[in-house]
């Protein structure tokens, strides 16, 4: 027992910690915590005081706002010329719409807020009638309304149909449908039947592997060939068709995962009830899995709301083809004209898209029961 | 009321219509019977459709000559050139745009998703802004703003913008020098390969050798010594060299450059290694800072850019040299020099003995256009920029969630076996979070090929464009060109599927 140490003497204090909190602090342990760190620190705001002056003066310092005159925009070093934006804000978001029938995709637009709204917020009451006015009532109020030919409405075609309005519709109609061609998808590749499994797994797989793009030239150029002579397709719908197939394969997955997620007792126990398949699925397995999985599905209708621009690659006038279209116009030809479009058009299709992922982040801190493994 | 009755012996029948097997096969029969009708039906409609047009089927138009022009080719193409040959361009158009973008994607994505995590609040929160700004608009708005806002608004051949190394930019797009290779070039490239082997091969050896007896082989260690110097001359050169560019004292003086080098391979010799590399680490943050910062705000006088850059170059020889002087002795260093110096070395050696020559050809401006060098066509410097940049956004996220997955036990349980930081991430953080990250990752590199197809929206001849595009207008075959091309799309999907398949099953987690 020689070598046994024992300290002998009291360890002196330490000094005491120096600031916790405020701003000085904070800085010293988010921005100068080390040597390396200030100095990513001080290129950083080099690389910012480089970038933002000039986005900022682009933006608002420089641009020229509603009510200019195109001349200013054509001056040297102006910024964006949001005067052309409001000029022609009409075009981006109705498309060819007859001006005097505004009103009704105006209704739509409200019908829409006022049905998607309650059926976001998870504590709003009446779940049931509020989805099934969405789901079912709303897009057959909402073509009528459109497209008119009924209740002495005048008929306007598909073809004056555009602009963000025809992003919402195609996006829309996109969710709307293949929320249950999705989950007939990932039902049928989870069954225990050969050829119903081997034919979804072939159509998902399938759509899955090619780029929308090719979907769409397929539906625009093909389906008019699989019909029935004489019987003519309108363009918008085939994008739609296209779009929805498309979409549909993406959710089927998620769904598919929502469903394998849920543990096996739970379709046991439905068994067990004496509940048949359709029973079991639709009472027990389908509420779980699809709760599970909302975060995924809004992460595709995010997806899905981003590729409703390349229907612009088929001639169809969505919001990005109505913004290429008009920066084309001579009459407010301006060097900024191409950017200003974009800039605006990103910023829609931004809000929208964060939005959404948002809600999905949102939505899955609130699923996040603690139940995980 | 039921009375159970089990003395029978045999169960009671249910009905037919009841039994799940017997059901089960009648949906089946049902689903395939509808399926195969709707098929019938839709083949029925498009031959009467393609009769009633005087349509013929089948693949024999591939070998008629297509009579078009491509814009851009990998390989020499003219209007007689057959439709299978616009095929193959545009197959290989696709090809290539994937293979730069997925490169550079690569690069940016694991940058912005390191950036993201950082202990910095100013990198975390610009990587977190670029990517939620990227992730949330759409691809095709984007190669839109590339194409028709930046780079059809470049100024004209003639005010073309000059970058270093020769590369011009303006409304036609890149213009970069052709390297033209002699005949004996060939010899060099055989060298390269070759010592990337060995360097390689020597690398696995020596870890083997290092993790069998607990120290690397004498004459790696030996070598390595002379190898660290030579490293050491060669990067000081460089570095002094281009230290000239902007202290001309030096650059009048090429001696200056001779000895600051030799200053710093003789000090890799000795126990004074550290202030070696803290050399090289100011001079090179001064002369790459001064550069960028003039570059980049032209209104800032010199002098605040140079006192400024020395000043940050003061702090990463500070960097530099703490971590040196950490370092493990060099006889347990990995001899990474060595390897350098044979993949520099020996491919040097060959193309200075053999004189091989390898020239550039730079493209010269003369009285319309630009002559000699590679011109990349602006739709294609478009797409490469912004499937880069928009795909970076998802790959950084992936990665982000591949080094979270990781806990933090691993971490700490890394520490507290007295591994490094590097040796940290290198050996026990890293390897973990690719599992999670390759596959994702691998399905990004699959998107990015898909989504390549948008070139067609701004007129790169990739394999939409050519083939879905023109061959089918031309020829008007839309079920043969559309099934080809969606053929070649899933055989990309397959064998990317066939890839994470293989990857998961070697790398799945083996639990007791």
């Amino acid at each position: 027992m020689d070598n046994v140490y024992i300290r002998q003497d009291l360890v002196d204090a330490r000094p005491a910690p120096g600031r916790t909190g405020g701003p000085i602090d904070w800085a010293r342990h988010n921005l100068f915590s080390t040597p390396s760190n200030s100095l990513l620190t001080v290129l950083g705001a080099l690389l910012l005081m480089w970038i933002i002056p000039p986005i900022y003066n682009f933006l608002f310092g420089h641009a020229v706002m509603p009510g200019g005159t195109v001349e200013q925009c054509r001056a040297e070093g102006a910024g964006a010329c949001w005067a052309y934006i409001a000029a022609r804000f009409n075009f981006f978001i109705y498309g060819f719409y007859p001006m005097t029938e505004y009103w009704r995709p105006n209704i739509v637009f409200a019908m829409l807020a006022l049905l998607i709204i309650p059926l976001l917020i998870p504590s709003a009451p009446f779940k049931r009638t509020n989805a099934l006015l969405f789901f079912v009532v709303f897009p057959v109020v909402s073509y009528y309304l459109l497209a008119g030919d009924v209740f002495g409405l005048r008929h306007v075609p598909t073809e004056q149909w555009g602009g963000l309005m025809v992003t919402l519709i195609i996006s829309l109609v996109g969710i709307i449908g293949s929320i249950p061609l999705g989950i007939l998808l990932a039902l049928g590749r989870q069954s225990k039947l050969p050829i119903i499994k081997t034919l979804c797994v072939m159509f998902i797989e399938l759509w899955r592997a090619v780029p929308l793009i090719t979907v769409l030239f397929m539906a625009s150029i093909m389906l008019p060939l699989f019909m029935p002579q004489g019987m003519t397709v309108d363009k918008l719908l085939r994008a739609l068709v296209g779009v929805t197939l498309f979409s549909s394969a993406y959710l089927a997955e998620v769904v598919r995962g929502g469903l394998q997620a849920l543990p096996r007792g739970q379709y046991e126990a439905g068994a067990a009830l004496g509940l048949g398949y359709w029973k079991r699925t639709l009472l027990i397995v389908l509420p779980q899995a699809l709760k599970n999985v909302i975060p995924g599905i809004v992460n595709t209708f995010i997806a899905l709301f981003k590729d409703t621009s390349l229907v612009s690659i088929v001639g169809i006038f969505d919001l990005l083809n109505t913004v290429q279209a008009a920066s084309s116009d001579i009459n407010w030809a301006s060097p900024t004209q191409a950017v200003t479009g974009y800039v605006f058009a990103a910023f829609m299709f931004w809000i929208f898209c964060f939005a959404m992922s948002r809600y999905s982040l949102w939505m899955e801190r609130r699923l996040d029961t603690g139940h995980k493994r | 009321m039921a009375v159970l009755d089990h003395t029978t012996g045999s169960a009671p029948r249910p009905s037919l219509l009841n039994d799940p097997v017997f059901r089960g096969i009648l949906y089946q029969v049902l689903v395939a019977a509808a399926v195969i009708a709707f098929f019938g039906w839709i083949i029925l409609n498009t031959a009467q459709n393609l009769a009633a047009q005087n349509k013929t089927t089948g693949f024999d138009f591939l070998f008629r000559t297509a009579g078009f022009d491509i814009s851009f080719t990998l390989f020499p193409w003219s209007r007689s050139s057959f439709y299978w040959q616009a095929f193959l361009a545009g197959l290989l158009n696709t090809l290539l745009v994937a293979v730069i973008g997925i490169f550079f994607a690569t690069i940016l994505g694991f940058t912005l998703g390191i950036a993201r995590l950082s202990s910095n609040w100013l990198i975390a929160r610009v990587a977190t802004v670029y990517i939620e700004t990227i992730r949330n608009i759409p691809l095709l708005l984007q190669l839109f703003f590339w194409y028709f806002a930046v780079l059809k608004a470049m100024p004209a051949v003639r005010q073309s913008f000059e970058l270093p190394l020769d590369i011009f930019i303006n409304q036609r797009g890149l213009m970069v020098p052709r390297p033209m290779p002699d005949h004996e070039f060939i010899w060099v490239v055989v060298a390269i390969v070759v010592s990337i082997i060995l360097a390689i091969g020597i690398g696995i050896w020596a870890t083997r050798e290092r993790t069998a007896t607990g120290r690397y082989p004498r004459y790696v260690i030996n070598a390595s010594k002379v190898a660290d110097a030579a490293v050491s001359l060669l990067i000081g050169l460089l570095a002094f060299t281009l230290l000239g560019h902007i202290v001309t004292a030096i650059g009048a003086n090429p001696a200056l450059v001779w000895i600051g080098a030799v200053v710093v391979a003789a000090l890799s010799l000795t126990r004074f290694a550290p202030i070696g590399r803290a050399i090289l680490g100011f001079v090179f943050t001064w002369v790459i800072l001064s550069t960028l910062l003039s570059a980049m705000f032209s209104t800032w006088s010199t002098l605040a850019i140079g006192i400024g850059s020395v000043i940050a170059g003061a702090v990463v020889a500070w960097i530099v040299q703490e971590r040196a002087a950490d370092r493990p002795p060099s006889e347990a260093r990995f001899p990474t020099a060595l390897l350098i110096l044979i993949v520099i070395g020996i491919p040097a050696f060959i193309y200075w003995s053999t004189g091989a020559e390898l020239a550039f050809e730079v493209p010269v401006l003369e009285r319309f256009n630009f002559k000699g060098g590679f011109q990349l066509p602006p739709e294609f410097v478009a797409l490469v920029f912004g499937l880069s940049i928009y795909t970076a956004a998802f790959i950084a996220e992936n990665v982000r969630g591949g080094i979270r997955a990781v806990s933090k036990g691993q971490t700490e349980a890394a520490q507290s076996l007295g591994l490094k930081e590097g040796d940290r991430l290198r050996l026990v953080i890293v390897p973990q979070a690719m599992r999670v990250i390759v596959p994702p990752l691998t399905s990004q590199y699959l998107n990015l090929t898909k989504n390549s197809s948008l070139g067609a929206a701004i007129g790169y001849p990739e394999l939409v464009n050519v083939f879905t595009g023109t061959t089918l207008n031309q020829t008007g075959k839309a079920i043969e060109v559309i099934a080809m091309t969606m053929a070649v799309y899933l055989t990309f999907s397959l064998l990317t599927s066939a890839f994470m398949n293989w990857y998961n099953s070697r790398v799945a987690l083996v639990e007791r």
